[in-house]
């Protein structure tokens, strides 16, 4: 048993979950308590989500601990499957199945002999893998059964496009500013004269996935998710993959040499340099931010990192490398994925920190006293408690990282967006120094304080208790409300009964 | 639509597949209202993410609750649960010492069947601090139901002798010592006689303390006193519970908690409809004051006035109607308040149905539904969500009362809607706290008039039919 007050990665059905609600027209049944099915409502909300999730409970209640699900999984599957006539159902264990230890695999079975539906089991373990794991496994799982399945029917389309193109594996929903990334990308491989063969999971229907292989390449943009697809795909096709996110202004033109490396190898003729040269020098802001005298004055300031493996050690090489900041440690909670993290931040900060316990980066954090923070909303609260700010660079998130607005990490837009968070993170600490030192902002009293000033009304004690119990930033309405209907009816004392009468009277 | 109109409430139970919050939810209210309370969930990471990710904020207010996070080890009894608990619970007394922690069984210590009953008293006698089991798993329960199983697992907590008089003024009864907050013994004294001579009464059901504050002051118009409230602000304050004492619930959703009462502690339920809505707060309040044999005064004008001062919002919702998908127990008390309020309801989902318990409601139900007029909801137990919709499409209504999982989509398609896990948080109690309630329901349709000829009801695009 563990302690937990808080975890950075969700339990594995959710990884599974986001995946297969990513692609349009699948179906996720979970096999689950009520209660669980706590997905939706994330994606409903935080992604603002206009059409419902296409995710259900197949409900484990007394009954089925009892005798176990016996028809229940197979009837909701058919019954989906009639209801809304998805191309593949995805059934999905829980915490709670996994040890039920039903027999999930012979109700998938028996379930697509009745559906029209593909049905698949997620193959997930819940105590081994989490969110992220998992997300990567089902992405691969349902690539590799949609190529079986073409090349068992003889479907699979012959040969490469005939120009340059690209697969783009990774994007899913309730990723952090996916979306955005997504857009910036495509942007880029037009920019680079690639076509985007196929972006998933991302909006794709299975149907297409049979055409993965005409792509001259796959680029996985993120570490966390479709680098097993990407695996998959180069081991039976040749695909060769391009795993170097374009994120920073670094980065992003390694990213396109490798591209420019892996198409001219398969007779493309391309010459990218000049774009790169173009896009960094005059197209992106941010060469020329780190240039520029704010960036100076960055120069040598502390800062810590932590996030997912992508966000984290892409903002340290961003921060160490473009903008000159001292980077104290750089931490990440994908704990499977140590030792890559380690390999890519290592030369860029004093400290590798790998843990999944946030009591391990809050105290991390407070010993260091760095002049900002590049961490996830956990963060973003330590930093409030120790009066450091916070840029938000990684999952777990809130409902304000998912922005309406255009919002990229990647590719040259993705630059400037960096730039402007690391800049707003700086300097907003900053000024709070200065104002420290000059005391603070101007804080002539206010003279006027309106009805309330100049009270010659009493209060009663536990009237004044209660009033003290509304929340600081109502309290001034309550008690002007309140002496206002005191005044009026000629009451010389507020008590309880008071109050409520008056509350009662102005209506709240 | 039939014209013939039942005599009675109407039944149905569908398949059970409803989105609702997991029962473990109850310890984000629950803590906040038990001061020196701490509650450690036992279960897997699911149960903390879905924790972690419904409580928004509060989690980073160092919350007084955490996860026992059950790894393969346990599941597969590698692992000693009793050494683990007590390695846990050492820790939580060494860094915050509550006067109690109360240990939440979740679907997984279930169905390994892990012994907490067992184990606490084992526990509880060697570090010394109470150890309170409450199984609010998603097996057995929805959403508020995690508090009834809270609060009958404390109602076996509370002492069951009153102390020594004065003992009794000073350190129990939190409600009759924040009244008599500041006052000389004289004057206590004195204020002792502002009541009748009734048999103690206790009430069930975490409220705020503002609301606390609000019925019990109420009560205390009538001459009522109100001797203790379960849960107290703290544990150490439980209420005394003798047997024969009275005891009335405020929230529809704490049948075992009544039960136990009842069963275990030897208590009288005053059955009576729900305080929410002047007309159910005077409902309850007539009926506990028939019980004591007191006539009650002043609550004609009472009510009276604050439907007065509600017009403005019930101008709103009149001859409206409103559809109740189902998630919280309190779906039958708010029903009859907005039908009350001139609203109609063709459908009341809810997870559960407890007839005995609610059954002062549901009668206080048909008969507002006969006084103005209106058809008689379907009564929908354990309900489904899809078929729901459907029915959403075809009836139209023009508010739907739902959780966050169908909010946004519904609201894409045209159909205003409510989220309800609001009405759990907000002061919904009593008198007073009428207008919050209608605030609520008000707000999509108050939203809508500032939207209106935009031309953006639909957006989503029409799906092919089927």
């Amino acid at each position: 048993m563990k302690l937990a007050y808080w975890m950075y990665a969700g339990p594995a059905h959710i990884g599974t979950l986001r995946v297969a609600s990513s692609f349009k027209n699948v179906h996720a049944i979970m096999h689950a308590p009520l209660g669980d099915d706590y997905f939706n409502v994330m994606r409903s909300m935080l992604e603002r989500e206009r059409n419902f999730t296409p995710v259900t409970a197949s409900i484990v209640d007394r009954n089925v601990l009892a005798r176990g699900s016996q028809e229940k999984v197979v009837d909701n599957i058919t019954r989906k499957d009639a209801e809304e006539h998805p191309d593949l159902i995805v059934l999905t264990p829980t915490c709670t199945s996994s040890i039920l230890q039903e027999d999930l695999a012979n109700f998938v079975e028996r379930a697509s002999l009745e559906a029209k539906a593909d049905v698949l089991l997620a193959d997930v373990n819940h105590y081994r893998v989490n969110e992220l794991q998992a997300a990567d496994r089902t992405l691969q799982q349902i690539v590799q059964y949609y190529i079986e399945k073409a090349r068992k029917k003889g479907q699979l389309p012959e040969g490469k496009t005939e120009k340059p193109s690209v697969n783009i594996i990774g994007i899913s929903t309730l990723g952090f500013h996916n979306q955005h990334d997504c857009t910036e990308l495509k942007r880029l491989m037009a920019d680079l004269g690639i076509e985007v063969n196929a972006v998933i999971p991302e909006g794709a229907s299975v149907h297409e996935l049979k055409n993965l292989p005409r792509a001259w390449f796959n680029l996985v943009p993120y570490r966390e998710l479709g680098v097993m697809a990407a695996r998959y795909l180069e081991e039976q096709f040749g695909i060769p993959t391009v795993d170097i996110t374009p994120m920073g202004v670094v980065e992003t033109a390694r990213c396109i040499r490798k591209i420019q490396q892996i198409i001219n190898a398969q007779g493309a003729d391309v010459d990218y340099e000049e774009f790169i040269n173009q896009q960094t020098l005059y197209v992106s802001q941010a060469a020329w931010f780190s240039r520029s005298i704010d960036c100076q004055n960055l120069t040598g300031k502390k800062a810590v990192v932590f996030g997912d493996s992508t966000h984290a050690a892409a903002m340290t090489k961003i921060l160490a490398r473009e903008m000159g900041i001292h980077v104290v440690w750089a931490g990440t909670y994908c704990k499977y994925d140590a030792e890559w993290f380690s390999q890519q931040v290592s030369e860029y900060c004093d400290e590798v920190l790998i843990t999944e316990d946030h009591g391990a980066i809050g105290d991390a954090i407070a010993r260091v006293e760095p002049s900002a923070i590049f961490g996830t909303q956990m963060e973003r609260h330590v930093g409030k408690r120790l009066d450091i700010p916070c840029g938000v660079i990684a999952a777990p998130i809130h409902i304000q990282n998912f922005p309406i607005g255009y919002k990229p990490f990647m590719g040259y837009e993705g630059t400037n967006q960096i730039a402007d968070l690391v800049y707003n993170s700086f300097t907003l600490g900053m000024e709070d120094h200065l104002l420290e030192i000059f005391g603070g902002h101007d804080t002539k009293e206010v003279i006027t304080k309106g009805i309330s000033a100049d009270s010659d009304l009493a209060w009663t004690k536990d009237a004044q208790a209660e009033l003290n119990k509304v929340p600081g930033f109502v309290r001034g309405k309550v008690k002007r409300n309140t002496e206002k209907f005191a005044r009026d009816r000629n009451f010389s004392q507020i008590t309880l009964e008071v109050m409520y009468a008056a509350k009662e009277a102005v209506g709240a | 639509m039939t014209l013939a109109q039942s005599e009675s409430l109407n039944f149905e139970c569908e398949t059970g597949n409803y989105h609702t919050f997991c029962p473990i939810s109850c310890v984000a209210w629950l803590y906040q209202k038990i001061e020196d309370s701490f509650f450690l969930v036992i279960g897997t990471k699911t149960c903390g993410y879905f924790l972690q990710n419904a409580m928004g904020v509060m989690i980073f207010a160092e919350p007084r609750y955490a996860m026992a996070e059950l790894e393969e080890g346990d599941i597969s009894a590698k692992l000693n649960d009793y050494e683990e608990l007590k390695r846990l619970c050492t820790q939580i007394k060494r860094d915050r010492n509550p006067s109690v922690i109360v240990w939440i069984g979740t679907c997984t210590t279930e169905i390994i069947k892990m012994d907490l009953e067992g184990l606490a008293p084992k526990l509880e006698s060697e570090i010394g601090i109470p150890i309170v089991v409450a199984r609010a798993n998603g097996l057995d329960y929805a959403f508020t139901q995690g508090e009834d199983t809270v609060l009958a697992a404390m109602a076996t907590r509370c002492p069951d002798k009153a102390p020594v008089v004065e003992a009794e003024k000073n350190e129990r009864n939190a409600i009759s010592k924040l009244l008599n907050f500041g006052k000389k013994k004289e004057e206590v004294a004195n204020e002792e006689s502002e009541y009748v001579d009734h048999p103690p009464l206790v009430l069930f059901g975490s409220l705020p303390d503002p609301v606390v504050t609000q019925l019990t002051l109420e009560l205390k118009k009538q001459g009522i006193k109100v001797s203790g409230w379960l849960p107290a602000k703290r544990f150490t304050e439980l209420p005394v519970l003798e047997e024969g004492y009275y005891v009335a619930g405020v929230n529809p959703f704490l049948s075992r908690t009544a039960t136990t009462l009842m069963r275990r502690r030897k208590c009288k339920l005053i059955g009576a409809p729900f305080p929410i809505g002047p007309d159910g707060t005077r409902a309850w309040i007539e009926k506990i004051c028939s019980v004591f044999g007191i006539t009650p005064k002043g609550l004609d004008e009472r009510e009276a006035q604050i439907w007065e001062s509600l017009e403005d919002y019930i101008k709103l919702i009149r001859g409206k109607s409103v559809f109740f998908m189902g998630d919280n127990l309190l779906e039958v008390s708010l029903a009859r308040f907005l039908v009350r309020c001139g609203m109609t309801v063709p459908e009341i989902g809810i997870p559960y149905m407890d007839k005995r318990y609610q059954d002062a409601e549901l009668k206080f139900l048909e008969k507002t539904c006969k006084e103005m007029g209106v058809p008689l909801p379907r009564i929908v137990e354990k309900p489904d969500n899809y078929n729901q919709v459907q029915r959403i499409y075809d009836l139209k209504p023009d508010l739907v009362i739902t959780g966050m999982a169908h909010a946004n989509p519904l609201e894409a398609r045209g159909i205003n809607t409510k989220w309800s896990v609001e009405f759990t948080f907000a002061q919904i109690h009593g008198f007073t706290n009428a207008r919050d309630i209608l605030e609520l329901v008000t707000r999509p349709l108050r939203r809508n008039n500032s939207l209106k000829d935009l031309g953006w009801d639909k957006l989503v695009k029409e799906e092919a039919k089927i």
